[in-house]
């Protein structure tokens, strides 16, 4: 009998915690992908964040370790020097990512430290229950912010795509969505070049993926997935920001 | 036998250099030392000083709280540390830029003026040795072969060409304290 | 092997390389700024790695991910810095990750001074992180003694799976005196199976972790620390005693202090005052039971604590005699270091306390 699909061996066999219609099971389904198609599962570690993904170790069948909230890209610096050999990656949320860990990630990319880092932007705190997140939109509602966020008080989200592709050691960085399958599809080419990028040397890779939470938007799954195409992208427009590698090529 | 020295001076003089290189002579003498710098802000242009020990008995405490011996670079070194020396010690002042004599009767006092010496040498950073030069012939703390020794090995290298200039000072420091031991 | 002169901060770097470590992570903070020098100019030599973080957090969790994966690793910072690192710390030990961690004390609360000091004796020896957790602490109070603890402290930590914290201050790492190298006394250690180094096909994938979110799971992690705790506290105590089998005034004191203390109990002794020191060289695990049988002998009258804190080590050295024996302190804050003379002041009081109206002790000789 033919096999049309079948679990990829990038992923445990361990079911998710996630709740029904969040994308963090979408881009787990990517990220073990693209290790598998590499053949880099045995040679790969992970680092999970504090956040929704915070028991990524279990679902990942590569090496994995848990950091602090926002320690991720820190944690994977020690293992990357301590093993070049291996592809190590961290998978963080926007809390973890853009709030408590700004200074290791924007530090890991100057560095262009030989990482690949998954970013889920779903503009909200998950697992604390819906609180504000540095991505969250103006005017969007959080536990936190009950009339929205307020420009004034907060100022406007952050752009980490943007800000990272400033840095030379950002060698790639790109801005893919979940929400249908060409996209879907996209955003598996993007976290496969990233990890292709790192095993080459080149430096640090980052792959922002916008994403849902349909449980602290307060929205059905397919609702939730028209609130991030109607809201998000515009403020967070999708595309490749850095590709250094591209220019260097085009320049040679 | 238990050496405990202060030298003192501002940042650049060399004063740090001094203390460890009488540490290492020691150490190469088979005595007991200890090398212990203030540290800091001071180290960038304010006054520094160290302590050594010398000692052919076990160092217990590393801290010099009354010195047998003061190097005074500068003229602060001299009024903070006199006062805190042990009686019989020696004080070496450099007369060049220090404009008041030690004023205690129960130590030896020995002014070198060893900044015009390393000026007349023609490298003015070598004010330090030819103040250790003093010190060395005044004390009789160590051999003056073993102090070359160590300076030419400190000085080797891209500053092998320091090594002659810093010996003849070594010399010339020793010189003006002859007679007066 | 003949003596050479080292300056403890690159002794103690220097040492960490003669154990195999490899990597090292930190951020620069007076007056320990000569360790990560040290590294800088000499792992690339060992084809190792320097790197000098962003900051102290990222730094300790650099640390924790290298240690992980398996490799010898250190970090080390000076107090405001360690304070930093806490969150790491208490991570690395959730995770029970070797780890060897060095604190050149200063001045403190806050931003304080760079003076050397010991006042982070709580933080070290209580966690400092959060929750149920220890870091064998150990304390050199020679340049000697720094390089050869922290040589040991790579094997330990391998051993037990716990961060091990080199405890000193900014004068044994800013001084410098002539030691002799040699190696610790050889221990078996276990496999690192445990490591996040790839799996490569060969076994299940491994898992670095400090979350136990059932809490029965987190609790059976608790007691199994404890038990780790207890063990350590076994085996691995270090404590010295000077003259302490006639003393009547015991002095307790570790590290810097304590080399103020033994010159102080040489001239009480010249004095005719029968003093002694018992000087821990762990700090966790403290030396309880030795403390008490020593501050129990008949001979000891009164216990001295003297430390470069305001009253920290002086809590276990309580619960070690326990009443036995009056218990005075002597200390300083803010990075000053006591002189004899403090303490031998401290220690006539201390026998002119026990004896009240009795035998009066020869006038001390005051140094300053």
């Amino acid at each position: 009998m033919a096999v049309v699909y079948r679990r990829s061996k990038g992923l445990t066999d361990a079911q998710t915690h996630y709740c029904p219609g969040c994308t963090h099971g979408v881009a787990h389904k990517l990220v073990a992908e693209a290790m598998e198609e590499l053949d880099i599962i045995g040679t790969t570690v992970g680092i999970a964040p504090v956040g929704c993904s915070v028991f990524a170790y279990d679902y990942f069948a590569c090496d994995m370790q848990e950091a602090a909230h926002g320690r991720a890209p820190a944690v994977a610096t020690g293992i990357k020097r301590a093993h070049p050999d291996l592809a190590v990656f961290t998978y963080q949320g926007d809390g973890d990512l853009a709030a408590i860990g700004t200074a290791e990630i924007v530090h890991a990319a100057m560095r262009g430290e030989k990482i690949t880092t998954i970013f889920i932007n779903n503009a909200i705190y998950g697992m604390t229950g819906g609180q504000m997140a540095p991505t969250t939109l103006v005017g969007q509602t959080a536990t936190t912010a009950p009339l929205g966020r307020q420009q004034e008080h907060y100022g406007s989200p952050i752009r980490m795509a943007e800000l990272l592709s400033t840095l030379d050691g950002c060698v790639y960085a790109e801005r893919v969505t979940l929400t249908d399958v060409p996209n879907i599809l996209k955003a598996k080419k993007a976290i496969k070049k990233a990890f292709e990028l790192q095993l080459s040397g080149a430096g640090f890779t980052f792959v922002e993926i916008l994403s849902t939470c349909p449980t602290n938007w307060g929205l059905t799954p397919l609702d939730a997935i028209g609130w991030l195409k109607e809201h998000m992208i515009p403020y967070f427009p999708l595309g490749v920001y850095a590709d250094r590698m591209e220019e260097r090529r085009h320049d040679a | 036998m238990t050496h405990e020295i202060i030298i003192s001076g501002f940042g650049g003089q060399g004063v740090m250099a001094m203390g460890k290189l009488l540490a290492e002579a020691g150490l190469k003498e088979g005595l007991n030392v200890s090398w212990l710098p203030s540290y800091g802000p001071e180290m960038r242009g304010g006054t520094a000083n160290c302590s050594a020990v010398l000692s052919s008995e076990e160092i217990i405490s590393p801290m010099v709280l009354e010195p047998t011996e003061l190097i005074a670079m500068n003229k602060p070194s001299l009024l903070r540390f006199e006062p805190h020396m042990a009686g019989g010690g020696k004080v070496f002042v450099n007369s060049s830029i220090v404009d008041i004599p030690a004023t205690r009767k129960d130590i030896s006092a020995y002014y070198v003026p060893c900044l015009d010496i390393a000026a007349e040498l023609g490298n003015t950073k070598t004010a330090n040795m030819v103040m250790l030069g003093a010190y060395i012939k005044a004390t009789n703390l160590l051999r003056q072969k073993t102090v070359r020794e160590i300076v030419s090995r400190m000085f080797s290298g891209t500053k092998a060409a320091l090594d002659s200039i810093n010996l003849e000072a070594l010399r010339r420091g020793a010189a003006c304290v002859e007679g007066e031991a | 092997m003949a003596k050479e002169l080292w300056k403890g901060n690159e002794a103690v770097a220097e040492a960490a390389i003669r154990a195999g470590c490899r990597f090292f992570f930190g951020y620069p903070i007076t007056p320990q700024n000569e360790i990560p020098e040290y590294f800088s100019r000499h792992l690339p030599e060992h084809g190792g790695c320097f790197l000098q973080a962003e900051s102290e957090i990222a730094a300790i969790n650099m640390t924790y991910g290298a240690a992980g994966s398996g490799v010898r690793v250190m970090t080390s910072s000076s107090s405001p810095g360690i304070s930093l690192k806490q969150e790491g710390i208490t991570y690395i030990a959730g995770a029970e990750l070797p780890v060897v961690i060095v604190n050149m004390m200063r001045g403190g609360p806050g931003l304080g001074n760079i003076a050397p000091s010991q006042s982070d004796y709580f933080q070290a020896t209580r966690g400092g992180g959060n929750g149920d957790y220890r870091t064998v602490v150990l304390a050199p109070s020679t340049i000697q003694e720094a390089a050869d603890l922290t040589q040991e402290a790579f094997d330990i930590a391998d051993v037990y799976r716990i961060p091990v914290l080199v405890l000193a201050d900014g004068l044994i790492g800013q001084m410098m005196e002539a030691i002799e190298w040699r190696s610790p006394k050889p221990r078996s250690l276990p496999p690192k199976d445990w490591a996040t180094d790839g799996s490569r096909g060969k076994r299940g994938h491994n898992v670095v972790n400090s979350l136990y979110i059932e809490t029965e799971d987190c609790t059976a992690l608790n007691r199994k620390l404890q038990q780790k705790h207890e063990l350590i506290t076994k085996n691995e105590i270090r404590y010295e005693e000077f003259m302490t089998r006639d003393a009547e005034v015991l002095f307790v004191s570790y590290g810097t202090t304590a080399r103020v203390a033994h010159a102080a109990v040489l001239k009480l002794r010249k004095d005719g005052v029968k003093a002694g020191l018992f000087r821990p060289i762990t700090l966790w695990p403290f030396p309880e039971a030795a403390l008490r049988a020593c501050a129990q002998q008949t001979n000891v009258k009164a216990v001295v604590t003297a430390e470069m804190s305001m009253g920290q080590m002086l809590d276990d050295v309580k619960i070690a005699v326990n009443g036995a024996k009056p218990v005075r302190f002597v200390g300083t804050g803010g990075g000053t270091i006591p002189t004899p003379a403090e303490l031998m002041d401290e220690a006539q009081k201390a026998i002119e306390e026990v004896w009240n109206h009795g035998r009066r002790i020869p006038a001390l000789q005051r140094a300053n």
